[in-house]
């Protein structure tokens, strides 16, 4: 096959027509605005459907009815975008259709900046859009990892019958790394006749789909809503993910770190083990489910002093590494938010403070 | 002169959660007839809205999704782009359709999505207990304006159908109303042609109905036919106001 | 040939509109309540029905249906 040079952006749109998605929608935003440059030529090309809609709350409801009626969907958007496409994640996750979204987070609260960063950890994972729902989220840490996490997306968002989100951050999206497209990757969409609203000629049946997620009748939400648990527990079972780094030296600081931050801290550690100083890293691959027991596991090493989640934010994914450490070993927290992106040297640095103060 | 008269296949048998009186029957029971002679309930998807409709699934016998409120001609821009194939309609109130869901109308006539969009204009927010609406008329006392509106503070209603006839894209645009049979006869005639353009794949349509809401206008069935006929149709005239030729 | 005109007594929500609407003042409410709490339509003077579907056009329950009675001696096709 061969590697080619490709921007992010480029890369995560190419990767959607790979794993078989020919239908976008989706509205233009600082730093992901390529995907949408790429896939107007693109699309036409794979003679599939490339729409930018009016507001980001309109293709969040486009999205929905092209996934309602049975085809693969997907958008790309940037965290002010994903905020008001929040409510149709709430509706598509509630009405158990299979789409794909790809954030590629900027600085935020507000309008915030246009560099990258890891602060909408929370609105992806916790929430965002109201009610009891998650989202399966995973973070890619090269533009080679967001392809294959792309087109795993599409069968993983279908196996669930589940929105799925690839967080990505404005440096992923922007830059130009070597990619290879695997054609193995590909997967056959999966029928469902047995609940989209494909037309009743299109399924040869006389019964009507209806896809809803109004439950007004007592008792029937709730079982609705224990319905989607039941879905989420067997994502915890079967969809985690995450790499390792240097585990199996004696470490004395453990690093938590997804996507471009992980990246940062390979290089410290690299630079930390030259000097002498062993730390580990566990990188999540996905956010939800998250890899409590790994890092449970991991901080309960003899040897390991500190636990020390990097991120891209004021402190986010910092609440699930506390709650899967389970105050086995101390968790601290350091971050840069609005775009900066620590140095490989700070990381040492704030790594051996943890360690000293012990 | 004798005639025969039977609930359409395309209509549930469920009784409507509807008020006594409310022309959102009279309405479902036309798209249910149009869907029947045109032979199009196989391929048809209904988009329900947020509003006394919310329900309306429950009463047709064909594909159905729920919309949030506002957004259903968003939804129908994404069934019908990836299957054009499908008779896609979608069903709002005035909440849904001229307040939170303005720009998605807007831009879905403009972009001439070739779905069908049945407007019910009552000139209140009938499921939440009558609240204003965009198509409130002047001096109309509502639950939010308790003392009339006031166009000084709140503007004048707005003219659906007039609006979207301003769009350069071609489209086929009409009100109508169910206020009387003589009404019913022509406004089915209307949603026939709505649907034909669609099967034809000729443009948007939509088919705006001047419709009364006894309940929260605390009038009888009839005595709100009559007010709405007084009130409404000087302001809402009927007609067509664009021909996609 | 004949008509058979069936109003839907616990489908009717006593609404009034076909009352207004017939052509030949056939239908007045019942005073017997449904089992919804409604008060019906009912055909008080069937004698003067045509049969001309104006009730069932204005009906929102359609509630009213109107069907036509083949007579014996045309059933035995053969």
């Amino acid at each position: 096959m061969g590697k080619i040079l490709m921007k992010g952006n480029e890369a995560i749109g190419e990767a959607a027509i790979r794993a078989g998605c020919l239908n976008y929608f989706a509205y233009p935003i600082t730093p992901q605005s390529e995907v949408a440059e790429y896939l107007s030529r693109r699309m036409p090309e794979e003679g599939g459907v490339f729409l930018q809609g009016e507001s980001e709350v309109a293709v969040g409801y486009m999205l929905f009815g092209a996934a309602g009626c049975g085809e693969r969907v997907f958008t790309t958007s940037s965290s002010p975008g994903i905020s008001l496409m929040s409510e149709a994640i709430s509706y598509i996750a509630s009405a158990e259709l299979p789409v794909v979204f790809v954030n590629i987070v900027r600085g935020g609260p507000g309008l915030g900046g246009i560099l990258p960063s890891q602060a909408d950890y929370f609105q992806a994972t916790k929430g965002g859009g109201h009610g009891d729902y998650h989202l399966l989220v995973m973070a890619p840490a090269s533009v080679q990892e967001a392809v294959e996490m792309v087109m795993t997306a599409f069968p993983l968002a279908e196996k669930y019958r589940n929105p799925v989100m690839i967080l990505g951050d404005g440096l992923i999206g922007q830059m130009m790394e070597p990619v290879e497209f695997s054609d193995r990757l590909t997967s056959k969409p999966t029928n469902k006749d047995d609940w989209a609203t494909n037309g009743m000629d299109t399924r040869k049946r006389k019964d009507r789909n209806l896809v809803k997620t109004l439950f007004l009748d007592a008792g029937q939400l709730e079982e609705h809503n224990l319905a989607l648990k039941a879905k989420y527990d067997r994502m915890k079972q079967e969809e985690v993910r995450y790499e390792t780094y240097n585990i199996d030296s004696d470490y004395r600081a453990l690093i938590v770190s997804y996507g471009t931050m992980s990246r940062v801290c390979k290089t410290a550690i690299d630079n930390m083990k030259a000097e002498g100083f062993e730390a580990a890293m566990i990188r999540p691959q996905t956010l939800f489910p998250f890899p409590v027991l790994p890092i449970r596991q991991a901080a309960s090493k003899d040897g390991c002093e500190a636990v020390i989640s990097f991120e891209l934010s004021m402190g986010q994914m910092v609440e699930d590494v506390e709650r899967s450490v389970q105050g086995k070993c101390p968790v601290y927290w350091h971050g840069k938010a609005g775009g900066e992106i620590p140095t490989p040297e700070e990381v040492v640095d704030t790594v051996k403070s943890f360690v000293k103060t012990k | 002169m004798a005639k025969t008269y039977q609930k359409p296949e395309a209509l549930s048998d469920q009784p409507t959660h509807y008020c006594p009186g409310c022309t959102h029957g009279i309405i479902h029971r036309l798209v249910a007839e149009v869907i029947d002679e045109l032979g199009i309930r196989g391929q048809a998807v209904g988009i329900a809205p947020v509003g006394c409709a919310v329900l309306a699934y429950n009463y047709f016998t064909f594909d159905f999704q729920e919309a949030a409120h506002g957004r259903a001609p968003a939804m129908a821009t994404g069934i019908k782009r990836v299957r054009p194939d499908l008779i896609v309609f979608t069903y709002q109130g005035d909440g849904d359709l001229a307040s939170i869901g303005m720009g998605e109308i807007i831009h879905a006539a403009n972009r001439g999505e070739k779905f069908t969009t049945i407007f019910v204009n009552n000139t209140v927010y009938g499921m939440t207990g009558g609240q204003m609406a965009p198509t409130t008329l002047p001096g109309q006392r509502t639950t939010t304006s308790p003392g009339g509106r006031n166009v000084q503070d709140v503007g004048m209603p707005i003219k659906i159908a007039e609006l979207l006839s301003a769009l350069q894209t071609p489209a086929y645009i009409t009100r109508q109303t169910v206020l009387k049979p003589k009404y019913i006869v022509r406004a089915k005639k209307a949603v026939k042609k709505a649907f034909q353009y669609q099967m034809d794949g000729r443009c948007f349509s939509l088919v705006e109905f001047v419709s009364t809401c006894p309940t929260n206008w605390g009038k009888t069935p009839v005595e709100a036919i009559q007010w709405a006929e007084e009130n409404m149709l000087p302001y809402y005239p009927l007609g067509e106001f664009k021909l996609p030729d | 040939m004949s008509y058979q005109h069936t109003i839907d007594k616990d489908r009717c929500k006593g609404c009034g509109l076909c009352v207004s609407v017939c052509p030949k003042n056939v239908l007045e409410l019942s005073d017997e309540v449904n089992t919804m709490g409604y008060f019906p339509a009912y055909r008080a003077r069937p004698e003067d029905c045509i049969y001309c579907t104006t009730c069932c056009i204005m009906c929102p329950d359609v509630a009213i249906t109107i069907t036509k009675d083949v007579e014996e001696s045309q059933e035995t096709d053969q």
